[in-house]
């Protein structure tokens, strides 16, 4: 058992009073677990929040559960976010999928998560999360970050030809096994009927060969270009390791140089997918 | 007459199978007025008439190639001229970043075309047909996306 950081205490303190003071009516959050990752907790009585914690295990993203109609029939909620997860927050506050009225947002202020540390907090720019209503812990101290090498891992994919592409892309999307789980944890895909359970007509090929894989991912890609906060949750749950963030990632990158556009980074933004300008690219249009 | 069609004709008999998504407002209208107007133009395109280009969701396209297309093409009024005002403005954002997609899996994004095409434009679209067309056909059979098989998960 570690001793007891100054920032689970500041969090379980603000936790204890947005449940005593009736602000919420549960705080989802992280609690101790015997993997390496922390577990999510809900947590209904102040006398529970000293279940809460906040360390390098809370890599998880909790805004998943957001749009989880069991969770909201629990009451207003309040949630512990990191400024990673508040981008995901952030995308569905603009979808109307949550109201900020019915939201407490409880934000760390984090030094980066994972052991070791995740690649997406190597060149972390939410540290400190903004728009919340309490925020813990200490301004960080960040390690140096190198918001630069954002797309790097695509861009080493880019380079190679399209043959060489190909042949990757076969290895990885042909070790899918359709499980979903990258659908089920991702805090965006939220619809509550996915387009591969549609049958009438059938989009994507249900069993696990090359051609409804690759159908399925380029669905969800889609699905996700301009919303996706890469979070990297989608690769992280990933049975069978596929690197189904650079998907993630290439759109991302996609619409930040073509529409100068970043998903999450607040709640007001207008998503690519929504809104158009005369001006915009057209490469190789005929 | 003719004349086009002995010119492509492959030694194998094979033919490029193309498939257009035309917006009903302006390039349907076009390819009509090419028709109307005798220009000529080579048969590989199979034409589907859609109320507008933004109509076109890439699941479409997707679902053509593995249906066995060896190129698609989509086609919409000019920017500025949609029929029902920013159609294709949000058809070009949503299938070109399909296309970005495709490329960055490797599945080669040539099959994949888009044009503007308008109601007035009979010759702009037989020029555009044959063009991806000759295309479609040094390209040769679109083999990767319907020859995807079992074979490949199981090693």
């Amino acid at each position: 058992m570690t001793t007891v950081t100054s920032l689970t205490r500041s969090l379980r303190e603000a936790a204890a009073q947005a449940l005593t003071s009736g602000e919420a009516a549960v705080v989802i959050g992280y609690e101790l677990n015997d993997g390496e990752a922390a577990a999510p907790a809900f947590v209904r009585a102040p006398e529970d929040a000293e279940r809460l914690i906040f360390d390098e295990s809370c890599f998880g993203n909790l805004a998943v559960y957001l749009a989880k109609e069991e969770v909201r029939r629990l009451g207003k909620l309040a949630i512990v976010v990191k400024g990673c997860d508040l981008r995901a927050i952030n995308v569905l506050l603009r979808e109307n999928v949550v109201s900020r009225d019915d939201l407490l947002l409880i934000g760390v202020r984090c030094s980066g998560v994972g052991r070791p540390a995740l690649r997406k907090c190597s060149f972390c720019e939410v540290r400190d999360p903004e728009g919340c209503d309490t925020v813990v812990g200490d301004p960080p101290e960040p390690p140096p970050t190198d918001p630069g090498k954002r797309y790097a891992e695509i861009e080493a994919i880019e380079e190679l030809s399209m043959e060489e592409r190909w042949a990757y892309w076969q290895k990885q999307l042909g070790k899918c096994i359709r499980c979903y789980a990258c659908r089920q944890v991702c805090p965006l895909c939220y619809c509550k009927r996915c387009i591969v359970e549609k049958s009438t007509p059938q989009w994507v090929e249900t069993s696990p060969h090359l051609r409804g894989n690759i159908a399925w991912n380029i669905a969800r890609g889609l699905h996700l270009t301009g919303r996706c906060v890469s979070c990297g949750e989608c690769e992280r749950v990933c049975p069978m390791k596929i690197p189904l963030g650079s998907l993630g990632d290439k759109m991302a990158k996609l619409v930040d140089e073509w529409y100068g556009f970043r998903s999450g980074m607040s709640a007001d933004e207008k998503a690519p997918f929504t809104a158009w300008s005369p001006d915009d690219p057209e490469p190789g249009i005929l | 007459m003719s004349s086009y069609k002995q010119a492509s004709e492959d030694a194998s008999g094979w033919q490029p199978r193309i498939v257009a998504f035309l917006c009903n407002w302006c390039s349907y209208a076009g390819a009509d007025l090419a028709g109307v107007s005798r220009f000529e133009y080579p048969t590989n395109v199979r034409i589907i008439r859609v109320p507008c280009s933004g109509r076109v969701d890439p699941m479409f396209v997707l679902k053509s190639f593995e249906r066995g297309a060896d190129m698609v093409l989509v086609s919409g009024c000019h920017p500025g001229d949609c029929h029902y005002t920013t159609g294709n403005y949000h058809a070009r954002r949503k299938l070109l970043a399909l296309r970005e997609m495709m490329s960055f899996l490797g599945i080669d994004p040539r099959r994949f075309k888009m044009s503007w095409v308008s109601a007035a434009e009979g010759s702009k679209w037989s020029a555009v047909i044959r063009q991806i067309t000759d295309e479609a056909r040094s390209l040769g059979p679109f083999e990767s996306f319907p020859t995807f098989t079992l074979q490949e998960v199981k090693k």
